[in-house]
Parts: structure tokens; sequence; C-alpha cells
């Protein structure tokens, strides 16, 4: 049995998860919702993030832009996705929700623009809202 | 001077003040909102993390996308928007109140029947924590490194440590991370970590960050840069141990010591702010003891989960719509008291004339197992329900339907439980 905390909510509910010696029975304790256990098993087997980071934009009203992974992907190739994130770059105007990469790492999952970012107008420095 | 006239006049563009203004709107008043940044959003727009609307809309959303769903509501709503328009102060005037506002045009004057205080909190700072040392650069606060990294895309330290346990220390402790810098470990002066056990989990134990608890900065090496910090053991008084000093060498030292509510225009309106929550002292509706002003948010106690920010939000901008609609009757209010190891409940006190489900925040003053809550009118007890734990970083919400007459002030207290009483709840 292994002990860790359930990251799905705010509530932090400690877990002790674990296969039974047969090694097909598994037992979750500490969880209170379903979604607990279903996390503990996700996670003593192929655990799951979403990672959250930001793109280098160019012509925006920022340098960057915030992005998600649409949804989870490997823990384990959280660094080597941030390695091809940080390659990337946006034109700006990009909306929130705007696919930025389709099937990231080909984990098939999307990295997703978080925010919204504009385009510096033609018009100078003056329309540009500050951060 | 440009002169404005308006119901209820929201101060702070963040997440309570998008809500009390979305409410305010939505109950009928005319609306202004003031914000002092170019963007509406608050600090949402820095907390590119997920984890926020759970509670609210089911879903794991990041903070600009939580603020994002506000911020199209009041696209359509025709509330009246000023950005860059700072609040200089705010006095009270025969009909309510007049708010002083630098803004792009200047100086102007806006006369609000009601005011929405939504001002968010600030971070504590080395100072404020008696650091010793010289001033060298790379020394600063967990949200003004966040503002660099993912705002500005620049990262403000390749070897960081970090000091202070709090949410945003550790989110940064992973941020930092993912983005190439070292992060050498979280020190916390505290027995306990402050933050959620959750971002413990997947900010430090997922990147194995160490954390440290009862260990503290007390120094700063470096003139220009920071070169190093010294770290010390703290005893339970928080104090640092003699003899037990180590030198880290670092370029960046990354405080996440605690928020304090934002309340000088409270304050310079002659408001007392309740010590323990460093915030006004308000009624269920968040109406502070000046009529006509509402307090919400960060500015009224620093929460820990923005769909409750964002609550407290609506209650104030429903409790200044009303005000300003001539809506709400000064009626008579009972204190609400906290006794045991509670260190708030919120509201502190409440207007007699209450009909409706009332919500309370409350906070454990320090960990409690297995504990009681109860809440007492005179003798009768309003509600007795079992904690399995209380952790000081984790606000509880507690809704109660309240009698429509109250003869005595509500009593909560909260004692360990009793042997036995397990199987009672």
């Amino acid at each position: 049995m292994k002990e860790f905390v359930c990251i799905l909510c705010p509530n932090g509910c400690r877990l002790r998860a674990g296969f039974e010696p047969d090694g097909e029975t598994f037992r979750v304790e500490g969880n209170s919702c379903p979604r607990g256990a279903a996390f503990a098993r996700t996670e003593l087997t192929a655990p799951v993030r979403t990672l959250t980071t930001t793109v280098r934009a160019v012509g925006g009203e920022r340098p960057v832009l915030a992005v998600r992974t649409a949804g989870e992907i490997p823990r384990a190739k959280l660094m080597e996705a941030m390695e091809a994130i940080s390659r990337l770059t946006v034109r700006p105007p990009v909306r929130r929700g705007e696919v930025i990469v389709h099937n990231l790492l080909g984990a098939g999952i999307d990295l997703i623009a978080t925010d919204d970012l504009a385009a510096v107008l033609q018009g100078g420095l003056k329309d540009v809202t500050p951060l | 001077m440009k002169q404005y006239y308006t119901d209820v006049a929201v101060v702070g563009g963040g997440p309570a003040g998008l809500a009390a203004a979305l409410t305010a709107n939505r109950e009928g008043a005319q609306v202004m909102l003031l914000e002092r940044e170019g963007r509406l959003g608050g600090i949402l727009k820095q907390c590119i993390h997920d984890g926020f609307g759970l509670v609210r809309f089911g879903e794991k959303l990041t903070g600009p996308e939580y603020a994002g769903r506000f911020l199209d509501q009041i696209a359509e709503s025709g509330i009246e928007v000023m950005t860059l328009a700072f609040v200089s102060g705010i006095d009270r005037t025969g009909s309510g109140y007049q708010l002083r506002v630098i803004c792009r045009e200047g100086l102007c004057v806006i006369h609000a029947r009601a005011v929405v205080l939504s001002t968010g909190c600030r971070e504590r700072t080395a100072k404020q924590v008696s650091i010793h040392g010289d001033r060298p650069s790379g020394v600063l606060t967990a949200g003004a490194a966040q503002h660099y990294v993912n705002l500005l895309g620049q990262l403000p330290g390749r070897r960081c440590v970090i000091l202070g346990s709090g949410d945003i220390g550790l989110i940064m402790a992973r941020r930092l991370t993912l983005e190439g810098a070292e992060v050498l470990g979280v020190y916390e002066a505290k027995p306990e970590p402050s933050g959620l056990a959750r971002n413990i989990a997947q900010c430090l134990t997922d990147f194995d960050i160490p954390l440290y608890t009862s260990r503290t900065v007390t120094r700063v090496f470096g003139s220009e840069r920071l070169e190093a910090v010294e770290v010390c053991e703290t005893d339970s008084q928080m104090r640092p141990v003699p003899g037990t000093a180590q030198r880290i060498p670092c370029d960046a030292l990354i405080l996440s010591v605690g928020l304090i509510p934002e309340n000088e225009l409270a304050l310079g309106l002659g408001l007392s702010l309740d010590p323990r929550t460093k915030g006004p002292q308000c009624d269920q509706r968040m109406q502070t003891e000046l009529p006509g002003l509402f307090c919400c948010g960060n500015a009224l106690h620093v929460s820990d989960l923005v769909d409750y920010v964002s609550e407290s939000g609506e209650t104030a901008g429903r409790g200044a719509a009303d005000f300003a609609r001539g809506r709400l009757p000064q009626a008579k209010t009972v204190p609400v008291q906290a006794e045991g190891p509670l260190a708030y409940v919120l509201p502190q006190r409440l207007s007699a004339d209450n009909q409706e489900k009332t919500v309370f925040y409350f906070r454990a003053g320090k960990s409690c197992g297995p504990a009681v809550l109860r809440v007492r009118c005179g003798e009768t007890e309003l509600l007795r329900r079992r904690y399995r734990a209380l952790r000081p970083p984790e606000m509880e919400r507690l809704v109660l339907e309240l009698p429509a007459e109250l003869p005595a002030a509500l009593q909560f207290s909260l004692e360990p439980e009793e042997p036995g009483e397990e199987g009672k709840q």
C-alpha cells in the first residue's frame, strides 16, 4: 500500500492504495468520492497531469501567451512537453480556447490557449493595453 | 473635473469585483467598475495554473479561463468599465459616496449611492519577515516572480530558494522548475506547511523539490545580485535557533510568506479592521459598518479558493444594488462570536432581518483532528457538525438556515470530539 495525496480537488484527501497480494484486487482508503478511487489507480499505474505553461508570442500585446494541455498527459512526459513548447512561437491575435498545437508529442492531446492575446495595432504604442 | 453618477461603484476588477459588478447589474443597478491595471481579471491574469472553478463550474480551469467566463458576461452587460483608473480616496456625502479617481482623463469624481470594495490583498515582503542583509536584486515575492514568468516571459533566477510554503510559493516552485530553473528547496518557519496538501503533492513531490519545515531564511548575501542566503532552524515560536545557520548559494529568493488584505480605502473612511481577518467587519450581505459600503473577496479575508471569492462578490453586489435602490432595510444587528480553536468566522455580525440561507466562512486557528462545530443562539443549538480534520490553510464554508428572529448573539464553537461521539452523526 502506498500513501499519497489526491490532487483532484482542494480537499486533498490522504489516500492509501495498492494491489492486494493476489496482484488483481485494487484497494483504496481515505478517498471521499469515487473520482478519488479512480485517481488512486491511475496514479499508481500510469500517473497523468495537466500541463500549464506559456508560449512565446511575437507581435502581441504581451511577449507570452498562457496555454495548457486540453487534457492530461503522462507525468513522465512533462519536461519533454516543455522542451517541445519552448520551440514554438505564436502570432497573435489568439483567442482563449484556440488550438496552438494538435496532438502534442503524439500523446493525443492538444495544446490550447487559455487567455486572449491581441495583436499590437498598426497605430503604434498608444493603443496597446498595458499589462 | 469630470463628474460621474452611478448607483454602484465597484473598486477593483479581480474575481470579487467582476462578480460584484455582474450581480449588481443583474439586480437592476447602474454599475461602474474601476480597475487600476490595463486589463480586468486581477491576479487571475498571471495564475496560469489550473485548479480554479471546481466548486463553481465543476471544471479545473486556469486563472485566465476562470476570469474569462466573467469577462465575457461583462462585455455583454452594459457595465461601464474604467481601466487604468486608480481610486485615491473615498468620502462620504449626503447621498452616498464620492470617489476620487485618477484615470486617463486626469482626475475625476464618481458619485455613487453604494460602493463595493474588492481591492484584493498584497503580499508580505522581505522587510516584513525580518530578513537581514543588503538589498541585492533577486529577492522578490512569489507573485512578482509569477508576473515576470507568466506575463513578461522572464525567468527571475536560475538557482532559487523559496521561503514560505504558501500556495503561490508552491505553484512557483513547479513553474520555475518547468522553465528550467533549479529550485533548491522550500523553507517553512512553521512546523507544518501552510499550502494545500494537493499543491505540496503536485508542485513539490512531482518534481522532487525538498520541503524543509521549521527552517527560515535569516540573511541575504550579495551587494548587486543575490549570491546566497542564510538558513536557520526555528524553535516552536518560529525564532531562529543559534548555531544552526547554513549558507546556501543561490541567485533568487522567492517569498511566499502570507497575504494581507488591502484596505487603505476602508481605513481612509474611518473603518476599523478586524485583527483576525485584517479586513473590515461585515454582515451577511458583506455590508461594512458604514451603510452602503460593501467589501468582498480577499480584501475582506484571504480566501484559498477563488470560487468563494466570487461568491462573496455576488453577495456584496446584490447588497449594494439593493442598498442603492432603497431595498435594503436598516435593521439592528447581532454579533457572531467564535470560540475554541477557530481563527475567525465571517460575517462578524448578522442583521436581524435575515430571511434567507446564510453563508458563513470559517477557518481553524490550528490543525485539529476530529472536531465538532456547534452553532448556538442563546440556548438553542442550530447546528452540530463533525469535521474529520480541519487545517488553517483550508477555509470552510457553511450554509445555515437561520430563524427569522435572532434574540441573541450567534455562537460558533469548535471542540475536540469526545470519545464515542463518532457514531452520532
